[in-house]
């Protein structure tokens, strides 16, 4: 009898042991390397084949400054929608202006990083030539930041607001004006109106 | 002059002079040849008779417009016509109102159209509708004179005549018929900024006096004879429009903070010549103190009155420390594209911002349990977006400012915009960005830094301020009792 009951009595243990072995630490190794994966490190590709690449819209502003145009562009195939933030930003960033279009982000603003959370707000951290070398005036702060918060949510529908960090830090704004402390929505007045 | 146009044609009025265009009448309703238009803006026609359509384009932009639809298409943009296109042989007709709702929105220039005279002011050029009406008054005979938008003038009296002269480029004026028997022989216009008043041998002195509000000014003229039994007050050489009376201390609007944006190491935008933004804001920031208190006898304050570093939370802080009625930024903007110009004011777009920040924004209130029980309902404002129960106060004032700068300066395509302007958010109180103007604009940088521009500037933002008054106390009227926003709110921390 009481040898019975101390047997059934390890097993308990023993069996309660094994499950919470595998609830407190298995699975949330497991699921942290998922995690892990996802995120981003800059500059690698793991598409090997041939370059295979999407329509991606990038961003400029049109002749007259008042507006940003869109314009479809090839962009490098990624992965994973996070790997393809970072191509579709690095386009907007490299590729000159079309014709009769300017460029709205001052030239040798490099790409640091991008994150986005499960909320679909994704961090943009851009080198500091986007904040010193910005030519200031509120106009010119408006088209920047808006190039690259459209950038983002027009390609990427899981993307629905941008934050701009500086650097690797948050920052209040690019040149004085446009409050870059927290996730900005796309502004649809900014699109230039005329399709033809 | 502008005045009486001869029958049928209306009258295009630009700083480079002015032309006529004919007016066709077609079912008692108004209308001007398209070729015409297209001549007088450059515009280009092209008439789709596939697909019936018509296409008018002026540098890349377009309307299309088709027959028998009082509607065109505006650069993508639907608008209504009062009636629709007609054609008249090889000609095309079109309503007034093309110029007005379709032409205007493509034009770089500014398209001032005035039916009612029959005319289409180009660009910036001030011309002052004035209304005029000669009564007799026993021995006396009195003008009164309805100016629109205000502008300055001046009343002097030379042999035989009364001249009043304008500050305008020309006025929109028709003179009606008024004699007065030995004392009033007529009203016409003498030059284009001048009107006289042609006076008889009974004349003996005249006095004036001044009102009407922030977009009109009323002057009236009241002239006597030698047979007038009242006591006349000493002839009143009225030199300049003299500023309004000071009206009694306003409860809804007794602080402004004004902003002077950038500052220290801050330059702001940099015009090709070298001026900098921190510089004219601060010279602006500086006339218009002087302007709302001599004016309005209000207390000013400025966010920096020096060369100086000032953090942005802290400009907002001022207003809010001082419990400012209203917190204005001044800003100069700039442009890649030399051409851009003109003003625009902004206030807070809280659409701008994420969810997160948005909802946290509009939570009404919390219900806090008290002690002894119960509950206590109080009002948490996030502070750093304070400005968000503002916003309808705020585009109010954008309206009313943007209004006075278009009748003076010229405004941008866009005058009135919202942003997620970071100098705005924080401010617990109605609050707008002025971009008074572009330095990346040689012309417009010249001008930002003289003083008659500033001074045009500053009457623009005097006079927006004093319209917002009179919005606010009606407002504030007429929310006594429910729950306007409130001015102090409880348990709102210190920034």
């Amino acid at each position: 009898m009481n040898r019975r009951s101390a047997v059934l009595t390890m097993l308990v243990i023993g069996a309660a042991f094994v499950v919470s072995w595998v609830l407190f630490v298995a699975v949330p190794r497991w699921y942290s390397a998922r995690q892990q994966t996802s995120a981003l490190v800059p500059g690698t590709t793991s598409a090997a084949g041939p370059r295979r690449t999407i329509k991606a819209t990038l961003f400029y502003a049109t002749a007259d400054s008042q507006h940003l145009a869109g314009i479809a562009r090839d962009v490098e195939l990624a992965d994973t929608p996070l790997e393809q933030a970072q191509r579709i930003l690095d386009a907007q960033l490299r590729d000159p202006a079309p014709k009769d279009l300017v460029s709205t982000i001052p030239s040798r603003t490099s790409l640091r990083s991008v994150y986005v959370t499960e909320r679909g707000e994704a961090y943009v951290d851009l080198s500091p030539e986007v904040s010193a070398a910005h030519p200031g005036g509120s106009l010119n702060e408006i088209l920047t930041v808006y190039t690259i918060v459209h950038a983002l949510t027009a390609n990427l529908p899981a993307i629905k607001a941008v934050q701009i960090l500086v650097d690797g830090r948050e920052v209040d704004t690019l040149a004085g004006h446009v409050d870059l402390r927290r996730p900005l929505l796309p502004l649809r007045e900014l699109m230039e109106k005329d399709e033809s | 002059m502008a005045q009486q146009p001869a029958a049928r044609q209306l009258i295009v009025i630009a700083r480079e002079g002015r032309r006529t265009l004919n007016i066709a009448t077609r079912d008692q309703r108004e209308l001007l040849y398209l070729d015409e238009l297209a001549e007088a803006f450059q515009l280009a026609v092209r008439e789709d008779t596939l697909a019936r359509g018509l296409t008018v384009t002026y540098k890349n932009r377009t309307i299309i417009l088709t027959p028998d639809q009082a509607l065109a298409s505006v650069s993508g943009r639907l608008v209504s016509l009062s009636g629709a296109p007609i054609r008249d042989g090889r000609r095309w007709l079109m309503p007034f109102d093309f110029v007005s709702r379709a032409l205007s929105l493509i034009y770089d220039i500014k398209l001032d159209l005035r039916p009612a005279s029959r005319l289409i002011v180009v660009g910036d050029l001030r011309v002052p509708a004035i209304g005029i009406r000669g009564e007799q008054a026993g021995p006396m005979a009195r003008v009164s004179l309805e100016i629109s938008p205000r502008v300055s003038q001046s009343i002097t009296q030379v042999p035989g005549q009364i001249l009043v002269h304008f500050e305008a480029d020309l006025l929109d004026v028709a003179t009606p018929t008024f004699v007065v028997p030995g004392l009033v022989t007529g009203i016409r216009t003498t030059d284009q900024t001048t009107l006289a008043i042609d006076l008889g041998p009974r004349f003996r002195q005249y006095r004036t006096s001044m009102g009407g509000d922030a977009a009109t000014l009323k002057t009236t003229i009241e002239i006597l004879s030698d047979e007038t039994t009242e006591p006349a007050g000493p002839a009143t050489p009225a030199p300049e429009a003299a500023p309004e009376p000071l009206a009694t201390p306003s409860t809804a609007l007794r602080t402004v903070v004004i902003d002077p944006g950038h500052g220290g190491s801050e330059d702001g935008a940099r015009g090709q010549a070298g001026s900098l933004e921190k510089e004219i804001t601060l010279n602006v920031a500086r006339r218009l103190k002087a302007a709302l208190e001599s004016q309005l006898g209000v207390r000013v304050l400025l966010t920096r009155d020096a060369d100086q570093m000032m953090p942005l939370d802290q400009r907002a802080a001022i207003a809010n420390n001082n419990k400012a009625d209203v917190f204005i930024s001044l800003h100069a903007n700039s442009s890649q594209q030399r051409s851009v110009r003109g003003a625009e004011v902004f206030y807070l777009s809280v659409e701008g911002y994420g969810d997160e920040a948005r909802r946290t924004a509009e939570s009404a209130g919390h219900v806090l349990p008290t002690f002894g029980g119960g509950t206590r309902d109080i009002q948490v404002i996030l502070w750093e977006m304070a400005q968000s129960r503002y916003i309808e106060e705020s585009a109010a004032l954008a309206t009313m400012i943007e209004e006075e700068l278009r009748t003076r300066v010229d405004v941008s395509q866009r005058p009135v915009q919202q942003a997620p302007f970071r100098v705005l958010v924080g401010a617990n109180m109605p609050a707008v960005l002025v971009e008074m103007g572009f330095v990346s604009n040689p012309d417009e940088e010249q001008r930002l830094t003289s003083a008659a521009h500033q001074n045009l500037i500053v009457q623009a933002l005097v006079n927006g301020i004093v319209r917002f008054r009179t919005y606010l106390e009606a407002r504030r009227a007429s929310t006594a009792g429910s729950a306007g926003p409130p001015r102090t709110p409880t348990g709102a921390p210190r920034p």
